[in-house]
């Protein structure tokens, strides 16, 4: 494909992200912004794919389109079911009061003073230094990190304590879904359409979870990618209406949100105790490592996604969910 | 040979996918809409998958694209007769 063409593309994928963007602010209707909103993360996707960061267009379409979608919707139904109708539409006539118009030239002022920080960085970035030093540098490690992908190179091995940190914030996030309380009680179960989609739909994205995890080594994908895609099954059971939505347990389900921060907080402890740095691994054991922090990390991570879908600690097993939980949420779209 | 095959078919994909957005645009109610969308971007997506397919390196590669073509069938026929069936059930309510 010629450069003239691309650049037709590039600037229409940037003019619909704008617009999606200005849509999904400016849309009164709650529901109607979430979805705009899914519509913006999947061309922004698309855009990510264009930078040639094909990892992060992975993790845009799955947690920032996806997945947050689902979160978003779902906090849309339930927040209607709570009040009545009458009542939400005038909620949209009387946000002009003062209070709110100083918050909204606040946010906007903010994300003004945000924007022009970003650009004078972006302007002395590329005028002064040379800007693919640290590539370079990643590419002469490579073969020391495990894996061949320099992403998760990055990720798990050059900058491995972000990382941990980033699955310590998850870990926390955990801790304030379940001191919301029980969870609401499931959907009604699926009609025979849906029921047969999942049938389906939920051996695959568990399939597709496990190759994103193996394929992170040396190809785009990962922990968070996978982890993601995990959820997405626990997302489907749930709105399918199944009571058992691939979390475990009590005590196991505790155990596995603390795995991903554990493991590697392990594995670095244990290489700081052998008298090597923190989470440096030694070269010939660095892929193996790699894999088991980044697997403990993918089944915290979609535990921990799935637990911010249910949106409160769920119920015991053997309890029945309608008479523990609140009612059920409205608006299902696999109702019966 | 195989590039003229793939752009014609693109084509095709491009033309059915202009066709649905229309009848989205202008047909009058839900369940039209939904006829005009699903029937029409689903053939749509085939032919895209199709051209892509001729074009692609390997046989792999095509086979991927003939997945994610059925997959996207599956799921986007399941998700209209939700739609469908959820719009049916408010009418109902009414």
């Amino acid at each position: 494909m010629n450069s003239t063409s691309l650049l037709v593309f590039d600037v229409l994928l940037l003019v619909s992200i704008l617009s999606l963007a200005w849509a999904s602010l400016a849309t009164r209707d709650a529901r109607n912004s979430v979805i705009l909103f899914m519509a913006f993360g999947l061309v922004l996707a698309v855009a990510w794919s264009r930078l040639m960061a094909p990892d992060v267009a992975l993790a845009e379409a799955a947690i920032g389109s996806g997945l947050s979608g689902a979160l978003l919707l779902a906090a849309v139904y339930r927040s209607r079911g709570q009040q009545p109708a009458a009542q939400q539409q005038s909620t949209g006539e009387h946000n002009t009061s003062a209070a709110t118009v100083a918050a909204r030239w606040a946010v906007t002022l903010l994300s003004a003073a945000v924007a022009g920080v970003l650009a004078w960085a972006l302007l002395h970035a590329s005028g002064s230094a040379p800007h693919d030093t640290l590539p370079l540098a990643i590419a002469a490690n490579l073969d020391a990190s495990g894996v061949s992908n320099p992403v998760t190179a990055v990720l798990l091995n050059f900058r491995a304590y972000d990382t941990l940190l980033e699955l310590a914030v998850l870990l926390t996030a955990v801790l304030g879904i379940f001191a919301l309380g029980p969870a609401a009680a499931g959907y009604r179960p699926a009609g025979p359409v849906f029921a047969g989609l999942t049938r389906w739909l939920v051996p695959l994205l568990i399939l597709a979870a496990g190759y994103l995890l193996w394929a992170g080594a040396h190809a785009p994908g990962g922990a968070f990618q996978a982890g993601a895609t995990l959820a997405a099954a626990g997302v489907v059971l749930r709105l399918a209406g199944r009571q058992h939505i691939g979390l475990p347990a009590g005590g196991t389900l505790r155990v596995l949100i603390a795995a991903g921060a554990g493991v590697f907080l392990t594995v670095g402890l244990v290489l700081f105790m052998t008298g090597r740095p923190f989470l440096g691994y030694p070269t010939a054991w660095a892929g193996t490592l790699i894999l088991l922090i980044e697997s403990a990390a993918m089944l915290a991570i979609a535990a921990t996604l799935v637990l911010a879908f249910v949106g409160g600690r769920p119920q015991a097993a053997g309890t029945p969910a309608h008479t523990a939980g609140a009612k059920p949420v409205p608006g299902n779209p696999g109702k019966e | 040979m195989a590039d003229i095959l793939a752009a014609i078919l693109i084509l095709a994909g491009l033309f059915f996918y202009l066709a649905g957005s229309i009848g989205l645009l202008r047909l009058p109610d839900l369940y039209s809409r939904l006829h005009a969308l699903t029937k029409a971007d689903n053939l749509g997506l085939g032919l895209l998958v199709a051209g892509l397919a001729v074009h692609a390196q390997d046989l792999l590669t095509a086979l991927k694209l003939v997945l994610i073509w059925l997959a996207v069938l599956a799921a986007s026929a399941a998700s209209s007769h939700l739609i469908a069936q959820h719009a049916h059930r408010q009418e109902a309510e009414d």
